[in-house]
């Protein structure tokens, strides 16, 4: 019985700062639509300032003022990240945003190293409040009973700023109907502003709360992203007592994980999202999305036409100029080629998903790391030539899309998109922890192409027919009937129904024929590289295809591959400086507030402002 | 055809100019790490690896010229590192490739390195597959690996009393070789020791307080501890705090390196057994100078990566010197059964496995004006610690 009781107050204790951090999240979506990437880097904020701070601020009111100080600094860092960068970005298409927030991730961490150095920094621990109580016999560390105290605190005072206060009313109206809060004369600008800022302010108090129990280090922005996404879709977008409930679910479900099934804690989290979001699709406490915050931001889109005869004459010459590059290029340029050639194909699958079929998936690494798994798997224990490798990889990619998609599709928004990204992380440790037969963390080595494709200039060949023929299909399924109707229920599923088309198949079927080629492209970068890690599933991945389809333009035909080739050829060349995630997060924030519609958008827009 | 010759010429003479320069110019070689991603291990290892190539070309080289090594960011993904690889090789013109912290990337390169025949020194990853499972002719390793220094803990467990051991190590392969390589040895030296509880804590996402409830309803003995960074200092805080090392032996894999004893400061473990690296306790000797080199060099005293960057230059130094051509072959022949003197003393290359002798630190730690040191510590070498040559082969799959 004490162990018991212990393990539920370790669990309220760790429910703690992931509430807060949580909540942050959950409250700046609710109100500014910014599913916030960037929300790790301002919780990793506040532990370094706050662990600055306790240096400088001696005895009991120094530490728990520089707790304080440090969620107000990070509130103000995040309030000033949303007046210089995310305000220009507002109309841009639905979830632009996260771009933005991901260059933010890039500099944070740049400037983090350079300001606290590489070095793990142990927390200081809370003056007086070291060593144990003993509860029922079982050992209670201090600071956990001041976590478990502190957070209802913290969480009944949003409450009540969000309920009794002019500010929270906003909030409230804001979360409910943007476009009324606006109609009726509040100045937006900084109730989002404020939004974001005291969001911020969370995720920094969050950091620095936990610091007693750990301390701040140079990883911590990404390993709480995941759980706290979690919290936050377990608990409904935008719904605080949601957010402390499936903050305290989550916390005392993974105390007991350890105890009883010490292997399971990888997967547990994400099981018990998909099935909180089967059960309820809006989370625990949220909301259904109120139709139409789901439309499209910013200027209609031009219908799509054919290119013309020029356009195509020149796509033609530029493709047979890449195409002879083994006549002219050196080695590497070979393998740069195909690495960008690949990674277009992957983001050009997401691009169509994205763009025909409005389906935002945070979990598209699942297909091109299933594809390369697959790929993998066959030559290893079915000893499959390259060629089949290759053929069935795109398969099993568009099967398992099939299947993740029939569950999935039940959602809508982002609750879709987290529901993928739970079953790419699931996925993910399926592989990481079944190692008998993937590999686990080691991977799977010694997987090379067959021998007419081995050299260099071969398998860019192979790469270069392969990911030009799936780019081009991708393009012409957006000019058939298939596209059409998907562009239809996409900007208006009833209407679509009432004609006919039958909306939830559509997009299922578009699930799948995109999974696939990102199945393909999976498959052909096993071969390229030799090996394939669980790395090819992890969350970066999704990131990095959303992020260069975003930086393409979502509301272009061609904004997945462009976006692509663009960001694998810069960031190649940008990992030769020293500083190169700070030059490469400044370069994508220039890029985001310069062409709010993408490179293409932006190209687009200009060619029409010539030629008008 | 004229086009063809034309271009063919052209090659020709491109190749003939570039091994011209390569001539005259220094010895390129090609190093790949996550500079940024594991910025506090690799900034360390690039230092000490620096260190050695400015000493080595100060004594005149290797083979009678300088050598250039060719510092490249990999972000920590196996595939980016690959790509480097290729850029290195074919067109910066590196003569072999080192480096690499995590095991996936270093296997990723050892993979590489045997398809295209290039010479590949992993420096610092641990992985066991690295030489064995997966290993090659053309992937050779400088570091103690995952086996060696869990043996060397193992010796000293099998020297207690205790027989019911808990485990508690990351989830990944790194933490499972350590453990299973762990279990083995100890059941070997001492059968009737029994394993009563397994913790896998998901790594740098450790829950320490549930970790250590966990661990202490198994009442055990001893605990064997393979968390590092981070997860490491959560779990010492929470151990510490709710008594959970009172009374029994820890044996912790990696704990006294520098790297994750330094930020523990006062709350540094006492009376663990461990793995690491003494360097503020060598009173003089090789180990003592490289110390002081070290540190008058950068105003910072030594990591363990430090002395590994440092064996690595050494390595492809004497290795480069060897083979007295930038042949490839040459170079890998020159690799098997290397011997270098370092400041830990002589290391091999064995031929077996390609896996050099360097072996570790094990000590007792203890705390040391506010900080964690290890005491009583002694240097074991690497080739003591390696399983029978038949063992090593039913590894490689022979």
């Amino acid at each position: 019985m004490g162990f018991f009781l212990a393990q539920i107050l370790t669990g309220l204790a760790n429910a703690g700062a992931l509430f807060m951090v949580a909540s942050g999240l959950s409250l700046i979506f609710g109100v500014t639509r910014i599913v916030n990437f960037a929300h790790g880097s301002f919780y990793m904020l506040g532990a370094y300032i706050g662990y600055t701070l306790m240096q400088v601020l001696p005895g009991a009111v120094g530490f728990w003022g520089a707790m304080l100080l440090a969620g107000v600094a990070v509130g103000v860092i995040g309030a000033f990240v949303e007046m210089v960068i995310l305000r220009r970005v507002y109309a841009a298409p639905e979830l632009f945003q996260l771009v933005a927030t991901f260059g933010v991730i890039l500099i944070v961490q740049d400037l983090a190293l350079m300001i606290w150095g590489p070095e793990d920094l142990l927390g200081p621990r809370a003056p007086g409040l070291r060593g144990v109580v003993r509860i029922m016999g079982e050992p209670v560390p201090k600071y956990d009973l001041v976590l478990i105290g502190v957070t209802p605190l913290v969480a009944l005072g949003l409450w009540a700023l969000i309920t009794k206060t002019r500010f929270g009313i906003l909030v409230r109206a804001a979360t409910q109907d943007r476009e009324m809060v606006a109609a009726l004369g509040v100045n937006q600008r900084w109730l989002f502003t404020g939004t974001f800022g005291l969001g911020c302010a969370l995720a920094g108090l969050g950091g620095a709360l936990q610091l007693p129990q750990g301390g701040a280090d140079l990883l911590m922005d990404f390993t709480i992203l995941t759980s706290v996404f979690v919290v936050v879709v377990i608990g409904g977008m935008g719904s605080l007592p949601g957010a402390y409930l499936a903050a305290v679910l989550i916390s005392v479900l993974g105390v007991f994980g350890v105890a009883y099934l010490p292997q399971s804690t990888l997967a547990l989290t994400f099981v018990v999202m998909v099935a909180v979001l089967m059960w309820r699709p809006f989370g625990l406490l949220g909301r259904e999305e109120v139709a139409g915050e789901a439309g499209q931001v910013g200027p209609p889109e031009d219908p799509i036409r054919p290119a013309g005869w020029s356009v195509r004459a020149g796509v033609a010459l530029a493709l047979l100029a890449l195409g002879a590059l083994p006549l002219y290029g050196s080695d590497f340029a070979l393998v740069l080629a195909t690495d960008i050639l690949i990674f277009c194909l992957f983001a050009a699958s997401l691009h169509f998903l994205l763009g025909q079929a409005g389906l935002v998936s945070f979990g598209h690494a699942a297909f091109y790391g299933g594809g390369a798994y697959a790929a993998a798997l066959l030559v290893r224990h079915a000893g499959a030539p390259m060629e089949l490798a290759l053929l069935l990889a795109p398969l099993i990619a568009g099967l398992l899309a099939l299947a993740i998609g029939w569950v999935s599709l039940r959602a809508t928004g982002v609750y879709f998109a987290m529901l993928t990204l739970a079953f790419a992380q699931l996925l993910w440790s399926l592989v990481w922890q079944w190692a008998e037969f993937t590999g686990g963390s080691d991977g799977m080595v010694g997987i090379w192409p067959a021998d007419w494709a081995g050299g260099n200039a071969a398998f860019f060949w192979l790469a270069f027919v392969l990911c030009v023929a799936g780019i081009l299909v991708l393009r012409h399924a957006a000019h058939a009937p298939l596209g059409y109707a998907l562009r239809a229920a996409r900007d208006n599923p009833a209407r679509a129904a009432a004609s006919g088309l039958a909306v939830a198949r559509l997009q299922w079927v578009a699930f799948a024929f995109a999974g696939a080629m990102a199945g393909l492209a999976g498959g052909l970068f096993v071969f390229a590289k030799g090996s394939v890690f669980p790395n090819e599933l992890e969350i970066a991945r999704s990131f990095d295809a959303l992020i260069v389809v975003f930086l393409g333009g979502v509301k272009t035909l061609s904004g997945g591959w462009v976006g692509g080739a663009v960001f694998e050829a810069g960031t190649d060349w940008l990992t030769r400086f020293e500083y190169w995630r700070l030059a490469l997060g400044l370069t994508v924030l220039f890029i985001v507030t310069l062409a709010p519609q993408g490179i293409v958008g932006a190209a687009r827009r200009l060619w029409q402002r010539g030629r008008s | 055809m004229i086009r063809r010759t034309f271009l063919s010429l052209g090659l020709a003479l491109a190749a003939a100019a570039t091994s011209a320069i390569a001539q005259d110019g220094p010895i390129v070689v090609g190093e790949i790490n996550h500079f940024k991603r594991m910025a506090a291990f690799a900034e360390p290892y690039r230092k000490g690896y620096e260190m050695a190539i400015e000493e080595v070309n100060a004594a005149g080289g290797a083979d009678g010229r300088q050598i250039e090594v060719i510092f490249r960011d990999d972000q920590g993904e196996p595939g980016e590192a690959i790509r480097i690889a290729e850029e290195l090789m074919t067109r910066e013109g590196a003569v072999m490739l080192t480096g690499s912290i995590l095991s996936n990337v270093g296997l990723a390169l050892s993979s590489l390195a045997a398809q295209k025949e290039w010479v590949y020194l992993a420096s610092e990853p641990l992985a066991d597959a690295l030489v064995w499972e997966n290993g090659n002719d053309w992937t050779f390793r400088l570091r103690a690996s995952t086996y060696m220094q869990a043996a060397m803990l193992a010796e000293e467990a099998a020297k207690t009393d205790a027989l019911r051991y808990a485990t508690i190590a990351p989830n990944y392969a790194y933490g499972k070789d350590a453990v299973a390589a762990f279990k083995e040895a100890l059941t070997a030296l001492k059968p009737e020791v029994e394993f009563v509880a397994e913790q896998w804590p998901q790594l740098f996402q450790i829950d320490a307080g549930a970790e250590v409830q966990a661990l202490e309803r198994a009442k055990p003995d001893a605990i064997y501890n393979v968390t590092f960074g981070p997860d490491l200092a959560k779990f010492v805080r929470q151990g510490t705090d709710r008594g959970l090392f009172d009374g029994r032996a820890v044996f912790g894999l990696l704990s006294g390196e520098p790297e994750y004893l330094e930020p523990l400061a006062d709350e540094a473990p006492e009376g663990w057994v461990v793995t690491g690296y003494p360097w503020y306790a060598f009173e003089d000797g090789p180990n003592a100078d490289f110390v002081a080199a070290y540190t008058e060099r950068f105003g910072e005293s030594p990591k363990n990566g430090s002395l590994v960057g440092y064996m690595t230059g050494l390595s492809v130094a004497a290795a480069l010197d060897i083979a007295g051509s930038t042949d490839k072959q040459a170079i890998r022949a020159a690799f098997e059964g290397l011997q270098v003197e370092g400041p830990v003393g002589p290391i091999t290359y064995r031929q077996i496995d390609n896996q050099s002798t360097m072996g570790a630190f094990v000590g007792t730690t203890a705390l040391e004006d506010g900080g964690g040191v290890m005491v009583d510590w002694t240097y074991r070498d690497g080739a003591d610690y390696l399983p029978a040559d038949d063992a090593v082969r039913a590894r490689q799959g022979q």
